[in-house]
């Protein structure tokens, strides 16, 4: 067993230990009786409570968790960087795009129409990925494709600024806000079903591109030669990321760190190679997010805080640590 | 014997210079050729554009005898070996598996057996599970020629693989690369060492200003009148224990 196979069954099964833990634990606290009639019962009061409330959430958070490992583990071996992330330093800008299209309707007051804003925030990041194919089309450079998406990243952050600026009501204003913030409360199966087949042809496109991650690791030129069809390999990994980071953004809105830091915590596991870091990225994106979420419901604040403010306080000073021990490392 | 590379009349701008200017060479198999030339001559871009990897104004490329901008990248990845000057790794990888990517259509375990043979070819066997970040910039020279040497083509493209490197680490790069003309392969190095061009390689390519200056036996082709007149030098070819040696000055600026 190679030691990345390992690490995936470790990693699966915390990551079923964590799901079960999110399941069982909540604010109401049932008893042993409780439990018993909710596993017999899956329609009496407790059963509702874990099976209509607790585990679609936590599903939820495991999904976007690791459509945003996913993601930032694509996009760091297509950019040869290891602070490439579809959220946090706006790299590639997609997170941006998605999060503008969804504001947009919800100001329009589509939120109401069942899966509306789902779907603009799908359409702002197929509309972000697309612009970023066709450039990647034109120049290899990764330093170009970097810049291009702060930009984009840049002005999709402006016109939400914008639409804050124009927003007809406070109320529609404080929706958008609050969707910002990132939070996979009250999702239901309905929201489990929206983001799992998207994740899953993320990451069947991103299987397909590994190979050539993993010939990245040369450079463009090397790579160029290799023999592989180094711009569909190009395409596919960024379809991939924009589809897994728009996925995200549809059901839980801007969640940073969990794309920058989960290939960083298991990269070593794998030995730096980006094609085996796609599958354990992604568990430990999922994980990740199950356990922030966790956290953040079992805080004992007035408000529940939300789940991109949590991960962004406890992934930045994480994230930092991170960086420094593995700033020797890095071929910058 | 077979041409396996072909350049021809070739034409090619950077932006808005004209880097290559009625460049030419061939590589057959079995030899070792040796593409010279003053900094900024257009070696690289030569290199690169009888490989394909860069476009042609004018001119042709042929690969294995085909047009190289017709080909597809599977086909150009099979035909020719390809070792950059750049020499940056993104990531911490076991110097066998960077080897192995010389491989990528062969299976992993036929890859990674490929890959340990030529990292010992290189002398480097023993750092084969060692992440490539941990090495010295000798060390993970000679793991980017194991890459190379393990691409199953016949014809391998150094662009300046000695560069930056301790002479022990240069004669063994050009033995191997001379081991692999030998065996019968196709080797095109850019050199800047003239005397170990003129020691290794079978034929010398000259570049000037984009075109081909001179082209022949090393010391013909180098003789002391594009010696002179392409690299500023003052120069004479001596008979050394291992093979031709250039004694030289540099000329002043103006002649």
């Amino acid at each position: 067993m190679t030691g990345a196979t390992r690490l995936n069954i470790a990693l699966g099964l915390a990551l079923a230990a964590a799901l079960g833990v999110a399941t069982t634990l909540g604010e109401t606290a049932f008893s042993a009786a409780q439990y018993a009639q909710a596993l017999s019962d899956p329609a009496s009061g407790p059963g509702e409570v874990l099976w209509l409330v607790r585990a679609p959430r936590a599903v939820c958070a495991l999904l976007v968790g690791a459509a945003l490992g996913l993601a930032g583990a694509v996009m760091q071996g297509l950019l040869r960087n290891p602070l490439a992330e579809p959220g946090v330093l706006g790299v590639l800008g997609v997170s941006a795009t998605s999060a503008l299209a969804a504001a947009t309707a919800i100001v329009l007051g589509l939120a109401a129409i069942p899966g509306a804003v789902e779907s603009a925030a799908l359409f702002g990041a197929a509309v972000g990925g697309g612009l970023l194919i066709v450039l990647a089309a034109r120049v290899r450079a990764p330093e170009a494709l970097i810049l291009f998406g702060v930009a984009l990243s840049s002005f999709a952050g402006a016109l939400t600024a914008l639409i804050f600026n124009l927003s007809p009501s406070p109320i529609a204003s404080a929706e958008v806000m609050n969707w910002l913030l990132g939070s996979v409360e009250n999702r239901s199966w309905n929201d489990v079903a929206w983001v799992a087949p998207a994740l899953l042809i993320a990451a069947f496109l991103a299987r397909e591109a590994s190979p050539g991650l993993r010939m990245l690791t040369l450079g463009e030129e090397a790579a160029r030669a290799s023999g592989l069809s180094m711009g569909r390999m190009r395409v596919l990994a960024l379809a991939a990321s924009a589809l897994a980071a728009g996925s995200a953004v549809a059901v839980a809105g801007v969640i940073g760190f969990v794309g920058l830091a989960a290939p960083h915590l298991v990269r070593a596991a794998v030995r730096g190679d980006p094609g085996r870091l796609l599958a354990p990225s992604a568990l430990a994106g999922g994980l990740m997010l199950v356990v922030a979420d966790l956290m953040a419901r079992m805080l004992p604040t007035d408000q529940e805080l939300k789940l991109g403010v949590f991960t962004a306080l406890v992934g930045a000073p994480l994230f930092a640590l991170i960086a420094w021990r593995a700033a020797r490392e890095w071929r910058l | 014997m077979t041409v396996l590379l072909e350049l021809e009349n070739a034409h090619a701008r950077i932006g808005g210079a004209e880097v290559l200017n009625g460049a030419f060479f061939s590589v057959r198999a079995g030899e070792l050729v040796a593409l010279c030339g003053p900094n900024g001559a257009g070696k690289s871009t030569a290199l690169r554009a009888a490989l394909g990897l860069a476009p042609l104004t004018q001119g042709v490329a042929r690969l294995g005898g085909d047009e190289a901008r017709r080909l597809s990248e599977r086909q150009r990845g099979e035909r020719a070996a390809y070792l950059p000057q750049d020499r940056s790794i993104a990531w911490n990888l076991p110097a066998v598996e960077v080897a192995a990517l010389g491989a990528p259509f062969l299976t992993g375990q036929a890859a990674v057996e490929r890959a340990r043979a030529a990292l010992d070819e290189v002398g480097v066997g023993h750092l084969a599970d060692r992440g490539v970040a941990e090495m010295s910039g000798g060390e993970r020279a000679r793991v980017l020629l194991a890459r190379a040497l393990t691409v199953p083509a016949p014809l391998l493209a150094a662009d300046e693989p000695i560069a930056g490197l301790d002479p022990d680490a240069q004669l063994l790069v050009l033995e191997r690369l001379r081991a692999r003309a030998d065996a019968g392969r196709a080797v095109l190095v850019s050199l800047h060492d003239l005397s170990l061009a003129a020691r290794f390689a079978d034929r010398v390519v000259v570049l000037d200003q984009g075109r081909t200056a001179a082209e022949g036996a090393p010391t013909a082709a180098l003789s002391p009148r594009i010696l002179k007149t392409v690299f500023n030098l003052d120069a004479v070819w001596l008979e050394a224990l291992d093979g031709p040696w250039l004694a030289a000055r540099r000329l002043s600026p103006h002649g």
